[in-house]
């Protein structure tokens, strides 16, 4: 039994498995992509109903993007996220610690994991709305800050570049720290019971709890939301888009990378529209490589550790 | 005795910051709630806190309006977001095995491949998408819509990662031993494994797909394929003749609805999968 | 015109580059073939033009319950192909059919689309040839639609005088002021007396001067001035086959009076442009501004809605400049297979004074009708409620017949909007004027790829 077992051998089936896949992204993805890449050396555009090109111009779109704003719309878009991001990974992780502690007898639990996950449900795009009503200068926040005597001109949230940036920060919080407390603590409860309850016989106080072990168990997990939350910070979109009318209001201040793109995408500038979405697709490569190699710096692709362990295992089988 | 004090006051603690945090969240849904009970000329007005008295003349028209067949709508965004967060789900998960369990020559590739392109973003490839989706036919089926989330690279290294931390292989080692084919195997031993993650991630691409706007506006064009997000778009497009806020905050809400069952059903999963996560070592 | 509502998401702009491959062939005779297509398609933003033509078309049979089919009484349907306004996306859907249009199967083919001032410039262009001149299907400008407003005519022709579109509509613009303020701040709400008092732009700044000692806001915002400036414009923004954007003294007047208004307390400095919360609140029985801008749509429409008051403390009177206001365009589209139906549908809502008349009855539009609009001004059953018992229509009918159509472009859309919009951090002191320029110059260059510089007047 044990021979003839060892003889098989099942590395096709590590082929069959990944193949839809792969089928999937070739035709869906890369076949786009390479088509997106090829009109980036080209002039290429719609002027009212006449279309200009395709006329090739080489590295021309590239270097013309390079003499636009498109950094400062890059620093935007990382001020935009960090502003949002910070608190979010900070509060999940506080409260996927919280819910997953029996210690802190937490009443009604099923109810707030419920609660904290609804902002994520709308439409940002709902959201966005009901925000640019809310923080208007006639709107509702203003006339509760003006009651109270806070304040007594209105406040002009949406006038102002640390305003503007910090309603986009808010609304990106509130969507999702729901959603990364429910993947935290998914995480955190796939952690054996058994190394708990040998750090509480050990004495761990709730923090060194938190810092040694959760921590650290968690890492994929952590890595994994951090990505996410790139890939999303890198996408912000809809949200400064409906916020401020697609303009970056004030003075461009909250104009990010996507939200050029689309302007570009507006305006029929296929060309100019490819060669940023190359940029965009290097940067983005770039933050996932750092971000990888910091979260598993022993193991880049965690492959390593798979491969040996199931080596391992086969010999022990 | 002497840990109890702390865990008391750390307590009442996470309470009041869990009921602010739920204060935030909840209050959008009340104004939503409030916006979609008053009429377009209330809203106009200002805001209110007290709720109207239009929700129903809202409703009916939301639901009596022919050019917007909002409850189509919802039936095709059901479609699309039930069958792409099932597939997308199943899928990464295959291909997660795939890569986590077997031992192969381009497995590495393969790994840094799908890591290479995790963070690209969608709107990078819309162009090409758009074009090779109308040279296959495609273009206003929902099709496109779905198939494409097969490959989810983001979903795949949830359910990597996942299956790190909680799949021994000895398990499929075990299985094997046993007889059980390979996709068996997968399927009776490794997929009820990672049902947390699964539900976890159908949940998320659900939502996702429910939400979607971009996509779906490039490629649907008939009314009757249309998803509940171009809908509320399509309305809020209209212009100042027949533009009623009211109807839109309404629609809005109705479109909310379906998620939140869906929400409420697979959270259960989520809490059931507290224990199956003890299978290690 | 009309919603500028905030966007909602990435457009589906790119949708067009699929017909890369197919280049626009300009087979442009629909001819005399008597084999009409059974499928007339109608390209509109909304379902304004269809609610006319079923209201008095008389070949209308009946309309499908959910409003996208009319059927004819000679078995030909109407398919109405409705898209938003909002982000553009009606004019992508339309662009994408244009260019399909050579390749369509004749019952997909465009037959009529619709256009507004804003953009129809990009239509009407002689080089796309996109909308077809209506001498080509057989209309006579000068005989079959001498009773129309000259300037409807020049706004839907080329550069060579060729008309190729026909309107129902006129918008002219009245000042539309409160009653209950004019008597607080001048004792009187008589529509000569308070027209004297805004006659023209020095009077009304002294006017301002004094509604603002009691109080009181001329208008709510700078974007409600634009109009009446921005129409007035001496040379299109483009000079035709040129890439340079110049930018008017008018518009530079616009600015510098903006601000000055701003600053010295005319407008509202909580109202940043239109269509927006703030600017509907400013419509109010709360607030505090005085008088609004509006055509006849903007009349019955926007202020009607927005208002919670009683009937009748809004009044009109002349507005400091002639000035229009929006306007929906009906084009013949080239390569129409029903050009029959196409002509008849065109004279029918555009050319007929009883039809025309009907629809200001009915929709109180301002229609393209000279001697119906006289009559109408003369006739007291055209008197509004909303208004008090005034008749509009003796307003306009003098304002219409002075618009002078300012010169167009096809990239007055972007232009305007994005001259307000990057004015705007300037006007409310986030920016200095010469940042505004260069952020007007940034996005405009965005907006439209083939533009390569932006010239100010000194």
């Amino acid at each position: 039994m044990k021979v003839k077992h060892k003889k098989i051998d099942y590395s096709k089936w590590g082929y069959i498995f990944i193949l839809p896949f792969f089928v999937s992204f070739f035709i869906f993805s890369f076949i786009p992509l390479l088509d997106t890449i090829r009109y980036s050396f080209f002039e290429y555009y719609r002027s009212g109903i006449k279309e200009v090109g395709p006329n090739f111009v080489g590295m021309q779109n590239y270097i013309s993007l390079l003499g636009s704003d498109m950094l400062k719309y890059a620093g935007n878009t990382l001020i935009l996220w960090m502003i949002g991001f910070i608190p979010q990974i900070v509060i999940a992780l506080v409260l996927a610690e919280w819910f997953v502690d029996a210690r802190l007898k937490i009443h009604g639990t099923q109810f707030f994991k419920v609660v904290i996950y609804l902002p994520n449900l709308i439409m940002a795009s709902a959201f966005a709305m009901l925000f640019f009503t809310m923080f208007s200068t006639n709107g509702p926040v203003n006339s509760i800050l003006m009651s109270i005597g806070l304040t007594h001109q209105p406040v002009d949230f949406l006038g102002s570049a640390l305003g503007t940036r910090s309603l986009v920060g808010l609304m990106n919080f509130l969507m999702w720290f729901g959603n990364s407390t429910i993947m935290l603590m998914a995480a955190i409860m796939g952690i054996s019971p058994d190394i708990f309850e040998a750090s509480e016989l050990d004495g761990c106080n709730s923090i060194q709890r938190f810092f040694f072990i959760t921590l650290p168990q968690i890492r994929p997990i952590l890595a994994y939301t951090l990505i996410t939350a790139i890939i999303g910070g890198l996408q912000m979109f809809d949200v400064p888009q409906i916020l401020t009318n697609g303009q970056g209001t004030p003075d461009r201040t909250s104009m990010t990378l996507i939200m050029f793109l689309n302007s570009h995408l507006k305006s029929k500038n296929y060309g100019m529209a490819g060669a940023l979405s190359v940029y965009l697709f290097i940067v983005s490569g770039i933050l996932c490589f750092i971000v990888y190699r910091i979260t598993n710096n022993d193991d880049p692709d965690g492959s390593k550790a798979a491969a040996k362990k199931a080596k391992k295992l086969q010999r022990k089988g | 005795m002497k840990s109890k004090q702390p865990n008391h006051l750390r307590s009442i603690f996470a309470h009041v910051v869990l009921i602010i945090l739920s204060f935030m969240c909840l209050f959008f849904f009340y104004i939503l709630i409030i916006n979609a009970t008053r009429s377009h000329a209330d809203l106009q007005k200002g805001f209110s806190a007290l709720p109207g008295s239009y929700l129903l003349k809202n409703l009916s028209s939301v639901a009596n309006d022919g050019t917007f067949p909002m409850f189509r709508g919802i039936l095709n965004s059901l479609i699309v977001s039930g069958c792409s967060a099932a597939i997308c789900t199943y899928f990464s998960a295959l291909t997660a095995y795939g890569l986590y369990a077997y031992d192969f020559k381009l497995k590495k590739i393969a790994f840094t491949f799908i890591m290479a392109i995790l963070v690209m973003p969608t709107q990078v490839t819309a162009m090409g998408f758009l074009r090779l989706i109308t040279n296959m036919g495609m273009y206003d089926s929902l099709l496109p819509l779905i198939i494409p989330s097969i490959a989810s690279p983001s979903v795949f290294y949830f359910m990597y990662s996942y299956l790190q931390s909680s799949l021994p292989l000895s398990l499929v080692e075990a299985s094997r031993i046993d007889g059980c084919g390979e996709f068996r195997t997968f399927n009776q031993i490794v997929l009820p494994i990672m049902k947390p993650a699964i539900a976890v991630q159908a949940i998320f691409s659900f939502v996702g797909s429910w939400n979607n706007y971009f996509v779906p506006a490039l490629i649907i064009q008939s009314k009757n394929k249309m998803t509940v997000p171009i809908l509320i778009a399509t309305l809020r497009g209209a212009d100042y003749m027949n533009f009623d806020m009211g109807k839109i905050y309404t629609m809005i809400l109705v479109a909310i609805v379906p998620i939140i069952i869906v929400y409420l059903c697979l959270s259960k999963f989520i809490i059931a999968g507290v224990t199956l996560g003890g299978v290690k070592e | 015109m009309k919603k500028q509502v905030v966007s909602v998401l990435l457009i589906a702009a790119m949708t067009a580059s699929l017909v890369a491959g197919c280049a626009k062939s300009s087979e442009s005779s629909p001819g005399n073939e008597n084999t009409e297509g059974n499928v007339i398609n109608i390209y509109s933003w909304n379902s304004e033009f269809r609610e006319r033509v079923e209201a008095i078309y008389p070949e209308v049979k009946e309309a499908s319950k959910d409003g996208t089919v009319t059927m004819l009484n000679d078995g030909t349907e109407i398919h109405w192909i409705i898209n938003p306004n909002q982000d553009g996306v009606y004019q992508q859907k339309l662009d994408e059919a244009l260019m399909k249009q050579a390749d369509a199967s004749a019952d997909d083919k465009v037959d009529i689309f619709l256009s507004e001032t804003d953009y129809v410039n990009k239509y009407t262009d002689a080089d796309a040839d996109a909308a077809m001149p209506l001498t080509d299907l057989g209309i006579d400008p000068e005989t079959d639609l001498a009773d129309q407003y000259e300037f409807t005519k020049v706004t839907a022709s080329d550069v060579n005088g060729v008309q190729r579109g026909s309107t129902w509509q006129c918008c002219p613009g009245l000042l539309v002021y409160r009653r209950d303020i004019a008597m607080d701040a001048f004792g009187t709400d008589d529509p000569e007396e308070i027209g004297q008092k805004v006659k023209d732009w020095d009077t009304i700044k002294t006017t301002a001067a004094e509604l603002k000692a009691k109080g009181y806001y001329t208008f709510s915002s700078y974007a409600d001035t634009f109009r009446p400036y921005g129409n007035s414009i001496e040379a299109s923004w483009v000079s035709p086959g040129e890439t340079t954007i110049k930018v008017d003294q008018k518009i530079m007047n616009w600015i510098k009076d903006s601000k000055e208004w701003l600053d010295a307390g005319y407008l509202d400095k909580n109202v940043k442009g239109q269509f927006n919360p703030d600017w509907n609140q400013a419509m109010g029985s709360s607030s505090k501004v005085f008088a609004f801008l509006f055509p006849a749509w903007g009349i019955d429409f926007t202020l009607k809605k927005n208002w919670d008051g009683e009937n009748g403390v809004w009044g009109v009177t002349n507005p400091p400049q002639e000035y229009n206001w929006g306007g929906s365009y009906i084009h013949a589209c080239t390569g129409t297979d029903n050009p029959e139906h196409v002509k008849d549908i065109i004279l029918a809502v555009t050319a007929n004074k009883e039809n025309l008349l009907k629809i200001s009855k009915e929709y109180t539009d301002f229609t393209n009708t000279k001697s119906g609009m006289q009559a109408a001004a003369g006739d007291n059953s055209y008197a509004s409620e909303f208004l008090g018992g005034q008749n509009a229509f003796q307003y306009f009918v003098p304002v219409a017949e002075n618009i002078k159509i300012a010169p167009l472009s096809a990239y007055d859309q972007g232009c305007v909007e994005l001259i307000q919009s990057s004015f705007s951090d300037y006007f409310q002191g986030t920016v200095d004027f010469d940042k505004a320029k260069e952020n007007f110059e940034t996005a405009i260059i965005e907006c439209y790829p083939d533009i390569t510089a932006v010239q100010w007047p000194e």
